[in-house]
């Protein structure tokens, strides 16, 4: 009974979703257009498939596109997150968003998910600033501003404070749930001015309201340079040989993997290598950093307590953060059972999205081919880590230093700290031999990294609570 | 400690005796480890590395292997393990990735022995060869393992895992040269030690990185994993292929587990998070712990039983700075506090429930269950097992059946398939539907349907068929008048009339009478949900059935053979007509009478022998003209409230479906949503997937039509080399041709393609219809026979 089922017609993707492109300057300001927007076939696809589920595709996921295999993960893990199934109301993970990324007036992050909450139709004046919003919400500040700048002095009695019964209490999913949030807005704020995302030209913001705060917002300026880079005298000057600098980062990576076997270094100067590089790193591109005060965008109408930044360890000696041991609290035995428990099914996508971020490679480096990146993407990821205070004891951190040099440097600790400095000169001065997209990489690792970060000290917060 | 070192290893019953005890720790450990004579205690952590030794009343420090002013990092250990044959051996497994082996025989300070820095991350786990005494492996976060021979300088061997971190690794306590190591992906891999190119098995235990194993001190082969999926997996290695053989869901992430000495069945887990207390289960008995040790504040992170041959003392040491002895007396038994009931649900809607038994023939006279009748209560006692110490409850299993029809839901799956929803007149689905639920056994809902005919069929269809009819068909609403006058009439007056008709149906009428006599009470429920007064004649009309059935059937027959051409709305006539098959022997003779008997009526041959409603439809002309259809609908409305509310969503989407324009007005958008959803939801759960597509697809509602709308990407593979299409639908990108081709123009189809699901050619839509219409063969060529439909 062989038939043609007049159902089953494929329908070719000829007569499929088109895929907009943005006819503005690009996705990014640091990218030039063309390389940004190379898509490969792989990587079409999975635009298609975020533009059928959101009705558009911003510069964000366009950028991100260039490692089509991490942005599957990635925006897997932001649809759970944002839309199915979870503790909290949809209009409310939205809120945490725009607070999370206010955080670091990131204005592409926030315009973005106003108009997902204003498509919710629901509270519209939370929108017109934080003392609007329920004081639930508003207790979640608390935690967003220290995660966001200082995670490490997060402690139990935060979480308590949360948590304690009362009129405005968390419970703990809801909890988890609005930490994740964050924690995620946070690091891809870090990576939206890390990679120069433009701010999205929407030609349908009709709505009155909206257009008016969008047209406020959009005034950003990274790729004018207004702030320029401060402590351009700490950076090397980046006319040296670039074509060099790429063969001898080459070359010191080899080195240090043949020295490997030799070099029993002995094993209590792994702990004051770990020391330095952390001391180092607080006073990476410090240059004349004064607590600004924060620039009256519409933004702000989202921060409380706005003076609240990364601070400097070198001039508030006490607030150095206290080493966290990997060992003993590590996403993959703690942080997972720990998040998946109160937030079901979020830690296999967490996972498999760090997971994804830290196995991506291409075996190229710039203009080589088939080269072993392990080691330049673990020195990045646990600098990072370093930076937060995050000790691996099996990570020889003298391995940092040869390399990665210092601009780059600069630009790491400028992204994840206080990510709203990051010129476009930084993103330049760094590895000039690179292409774009592996830059776009070194983003993604930083971006995770910073996530994990967070994640594992709020986590260990509550499981200290639990406990 | 050498008049301790004397203690044989054969248990004497006064070797080991004490009780439940603790003593604090400067810091929190990662792991203990006992010496083979059961007398003393290491305990390795970050910051601390302790011998305790075990008395009589309590654990008294023995020595610090923790020396110098700033310990190096080889101090900072994530396991440790005591040789099991040299007491003076210890080797511990550091964080920043050095394997340290100790000799407490050293008379320095400083009894650190050998140091191997050949792991690159952090090393998870050392063990020591059970027998032989030089040999020791370790695991480590770099996804590598090594063994090491002590004698020399560095590891002997390295086994690649080819995986992730390592996380486990353990000698076979029997098989000499095996040993099994758990991976970080879920794997468990076993190694031959004199192989290091491969390994010998490999299987997924668990999803997520498997924590920790542990083989059977009895030689039987069996391993036992822990996972981060909170389950405890029992392997039996004895087969060629792992086989799972017991299962033990726990409720957080397992962290370490051993079997327990002495006690086939027994193991002891902890957990990695969350929950800190000890459990011994009991494999064959997975839902509640045998035994808990509740004491411990933090994560247990170490757990040992004090002797390998000794089941009654565990020790353990936790994250909260404690190291305690269990005495296995002192446990408490979650089996005491449990309610031991159950009850469960059978595929067939049967219901069992298990209770003590004291509590049942407690009450036994009494059903416990008004609805249900309390069949064969079986009574099961466990023989008791001396070894094992599992509290005995004997239970008292009920199982109530349910009746067969008033659970099912056979009903339902067979209606959604039988229903017509759309294809045809409205008369007729209206009537091919009542008789559906009639032979389902559910008038209510046949004359329902019935009603809905009566009450929405257009009159004006009826009284226009082709010329030829005219006359006859005008003449019906007489017909019926005068049948209705009549009805108060014996049969004989029928039966007359059926002489009339030189048919032969005495038989026929009696039945049909008696049929129609069952029918009528439950017909009277439709009369009270408003249906007009006249509902009783036209049940009244019914009895008349046959005679008037055969009437027009003749009529028909008549026109069929001049005119072929018969409006649809004329057909149901002549359908309810011939499916009287009560008589097959007169349907045979109608065949013979008519040589142009169509394949209509061979199907209706097979059609149900009960029908009885037929003549409803005759009697419509009747009153239709005086009552416009949209006087019903509010009844109508209401109907479909009534059915929906009683549960049978089914009854009114069907209805509202099929009643289409001429009631969706009447009921608001919500609800019809509603409705539909939920009827949508019943089709998908029973499977019924094309049933709920047509739902969809019928329905009028913007809300669920788009449902149709949703995961509608095919993926396709390239026909040539066989692989997933990624790009797009036409071209491969591997091997670039084109993969789909029309049969029948030979070019590259972009747009809509068809195919034969028998011989899978295909091409244009137009093109392959085109071609079937002319030819019933496959246009590829293949010889296959196809079919478009």
């Amino acid at each position: 009974l062989t038939q043609f089922p007049s159902a089953a017609l494929v329908l070719s993707q000829e007569k499929g979703v088109r895929v907009p492109r943005p006819f503005s300057s690009g996705p990014s300001a640091f990218i030039p257009k063309e390389e940004a927007s190379q898509v490969d076939p792989q990587t079409e696809q999975i635009l298609a498939e975020a533009y059928s589920l959101s009705g558009h595709v911003d510069h964000l996921t366009q950028v991100m596109g260039l490692h089509p295999h991490y942005l599957e993960s990635f925006l897997r893990s932001q649809f759970y997150l944002l839309r199915m199934d979870g503790p909290l109301p949809l209009h409310c993970r939205h809120y945490i968003a725009i607070m999370a990324a206010a955080r670091h007036q990131c204005s592409f992050l926030v315009s973005l998910h106003v108009r997902e909450f204003y498509r919710m139709g629901m509270c519209l004046d939370w929108l017109k600033g934080l003392q609007y919003a329920p004081q639930r919400l508003r207790n979640l500040n608390e935690i967003n501003k220290i995660l966001a700048h200082r995670p490490w002095l997060i402690t139990k009695e935060h979480i308590q404070n949360l948590v304690k019964t009362g009129e405005h209490s968390w419970s703990l999913a809801e909890l988890v749930h609005a930490v994740v949030i964050l924690a995620h807005f946070h690091s891809l704020a870090s990576f939206v001015f890390g990679s120069g995302i433009n701010p999205q030209v929407d030609p349908q913001n009709a709505n009155g309201f909206q257009s008016v705060f969008i047209s406020d917002n959009c005034t950003c300026d990274l790729a004018s340079d207004h702030h320029l880079d401060r402590d351009l005298s700490n950076t090397s000057p980046v006319t040296t040989d670039s074509v060099s600098e790429l063969e001898a980062l080459m070359d010191r990576m080899k080195r240090l993997q043949e020295e490997r076997e030799e070099d029993e270094a002995s094993q209590e100067e792994m702990a004051t290598r770990f020391e330095k590089e952390k001391k180092e790193s607080l006073l990476v591109g410090s240059g004349d950093m004064k607590n600004e005060v924060m620039p009256t965008s519409k933004v702000s109408r989202f921060v409380e307590d706005a003076t609240f930044g990364y601070q400097h360890f070198a001039r508030h000696g006490e607030d150095n953060p206290p080493t966290f041991r990997a060992q003993d609290y590590s996403w993959e035995d703690h942080g997972f059972s720990l998040v998946n428990r109160l937030y079901s099914d979020i830690g296999l996508l967490l996972d498999d999205k760090f997971r994804t971020a830290c196995d991506l490679t291409y075996y190229n480096m710039a203009s080589h081919e088939d080269v072993d990146t392990t080691m330049l993407r673990r020195a990045l990821f646990n600098y990072v880590h370093c930076m937060y205070g995050i000790r691996y004891d099996d990570y020889d951190y003298g391995e940092v230093n040869q390399l990665l040099e210092r601009s780059l440097k600069v630009y790491i600790k400028t992204v994840t700290c206080y990510p709203e400095r990051t010129t476009r000169r930084m993103y330049d001065s760094y590895w000039c031999q690179f292409r774009h997209s592996e830059k776009v990489h070194v983003n993604l690792l930083l971006m995770e990294a910073r996530m994990q970060a967070e994640l594992l000290y709020t986590l260990r917060a509550i499981t200290r609570y639990m406990t | 400690m050498e008049k301790m070192s004397r203690v044989t290893t054969a248990l004497g019953s006064s070797a080991i005796s004490g009780r439940t005890m603790f003593c604090h720790l400067d810091a929190p450990a990662n792991a203990i480890s006992v010496c083979r004579d059961a007398t003393q205690v290491v305990v390795a952590g970050r910051n601390i590395f302790k011998i305790y030794g075990l008395e009589e009343e309590q654990f008294v420090e023995k020595l610090n292997l923790r020396v110098g002013r700033k310990p190096s990092l080889n101090f900072s250990c994530a396991d440790v393990m005591w040789h099991q044959m040299e007491e003076n051996l210890l080797a511990t497994a550091a964080t920043n990735g050095a394997v340290v082996t100790w000799n407490l025989g050293k008379p320095s300070r400083n009894k650190q022995d050998q140091l191997f820095t050949e792991h690159k991350r952090t090393v998870n786990k050392v063990c020591f060869h059970p027998t032989e005494v030089y040999m020791l492996l370790s695991g480590s976060q770099d996804g590598y393992m090594k063994c090491f021979d002590l004698r020399k300088k560095e590891s002997v061997s390295t086994f690649s895992g080819q995986s992730e971190s390592v996380r486990d690794v353990q000698f076979s306590m029997k098989d000499y040269f095996t040993f099994a190591a758990s991976f970080e992906n879920g794997n468990v891999q076993l190694w031959d030690i004199r192989r290091p190119d491969r390994y010998e098995r490999m299987f997924t235990a668990h999803t997520g990185p498997v924590f920790c194993c542990d083989w059977h001190p009895d030689d039987r082969g069996w391993l036992a994993t822990g996972g981060r999926d909170k389950m405890v997996k029992v392997w039996d290695m004895t087969t060629n292929r792992a086989k799972e053989i017991y299962c033990v869901q726990t409720i957080a992430s397992v962290a370490r587990v051993k079997w327990r000495p002495e006690r086939k069945w027994h193991l002891a887990t902890c957990s990695m998070m969350v929950d800190h207390n000890i459990y011994v289960w009991d494999i064959r008995r997975p839902f509640i712990p045998f035994a808990t040790f509740e004491e411990h504040k933090d994560v247990t992170t170490g757990i040992v039983w004090r002797h390998q041959h000794d089941p009654y003392f565990l020790l353990s040491g936790s994250k909260d700075s404690t190291l305690y002895q269990h005495m296995f007396k002192d446990a408490s038994r979650p089996v005491d506090r449990a309610n031991p009931e159950g009850l469960c649900f059978g595929l067939f809607g049967d219901l069992a429930f298990a209770a003590k038994e004291s509590l049942i023939s407690g009450d036994a006279n009494r059903k416990p269950y008004p609805g249900g009748d309390r069949r064969y209560p079986i009574f099961f006692f466990k023989k008791p097992d001396l070894t094992e110490q599992f509290a005995h409850v004997s239970s008292a299993l009920s199982v109530f059946e349910s009746s067969l029809e008033s659970k099912r839901m056979d009903w339902f799956v067979k209606t959604a398939r039988l229903y017509l929803l759309s294809g045809k007149s409205f008369a007729e689905l209206c009537d091919h539907n009542a008789k559906v639920a009639k032979e389902l056994n559910r008038p209510q809902v046949s004359t329902t349907w019935t009603m809905l005919r009566i009450m929405f069929s257009d009159p004006a269809n009826l009284s226009t068929p082709g010329p030829n009819h005219i006359g006859k068909l005008g003449t019906l609403p007489l017909m019926n008048s005068f049948s209705m006058k009549e009805m108060g009439m014996g049969t004989e007056s029928r039966l007359d009339r059926s002489k009339g008709e030189s048919r032969q149906d005495n038989i026929h009428l009696e039945l049909g009478n008696s049929l129609i006599n069952n029918i009528c009470p439950t017909a009277e429920n439709e009369e009270t949900e408003g249906s007009e007064g006249q509902a009783e004649y036209m049940f009244g009309d019914a009895e008349l059935d046959d005679d008037d059935l055969y009437s027009m059937e003749h009529d028909n027959q008549a026109a069929e053979e001049q005119e072929y051409t018969l409006p649809q709305e004329a057909f149901p006539l002549r359908h309810e007509i011939m499916d009287n098959p009560l008589a097959p022997e007169h349907l045979q003779q109608d065949k013979a009478d008519s040589p142009q008997a169509s394949g209509n009526e061979a199907e209706v041959m097979c059609l149900t022998p009960i029908e009885s409603f037929s003549l409803i439809s005759i009697s419509q002309p009747l009153f239709s003209p005086h009552l416009p259809a949209p006087f019903f609908c509010p009844v109508v409305r209401e109907m479909l409230s009534h059915y929906a509310e009683q549960g049978d969503v089914q009854m009114a989407v069907s209805v509202l479906i099929v009643l289409g324009d001429r009631i969706r007005k009447e009921i608001d958008d919500l609800t019809q949503e509603h409705w539909y959803m939920s009827y949508i939801d019943l089709l998908q759960r029973f499977e019924l997937w094309n049933v709920s597509n047509e739902v969809i697809k019928l329905s009028t509602c913007s809300a669920i039509t788009c449902l149709n709308q949703t995961s509608t990407t095919l993926h396709v593979n390239c026909s040539n080399c066989k692989r997933p299409m990624s790009n797009r639908g036409w071209i491969c990108d591997r091997c670039h041709q084109c993969a789909s081709v029309c049969a029948v123009c030979h070019h590259v189809v972009k747009g809509l393609f068809v195919w034969c699901q028998g011989c899978s050619h295909g091409g244009h839509l137009e093109h392959v219809k085109n071609w079937l219409k002319s030819s019933s063969h496959c246009p590829a060529g293949c010889g296959h026979l196809c079919e478009y439909t």
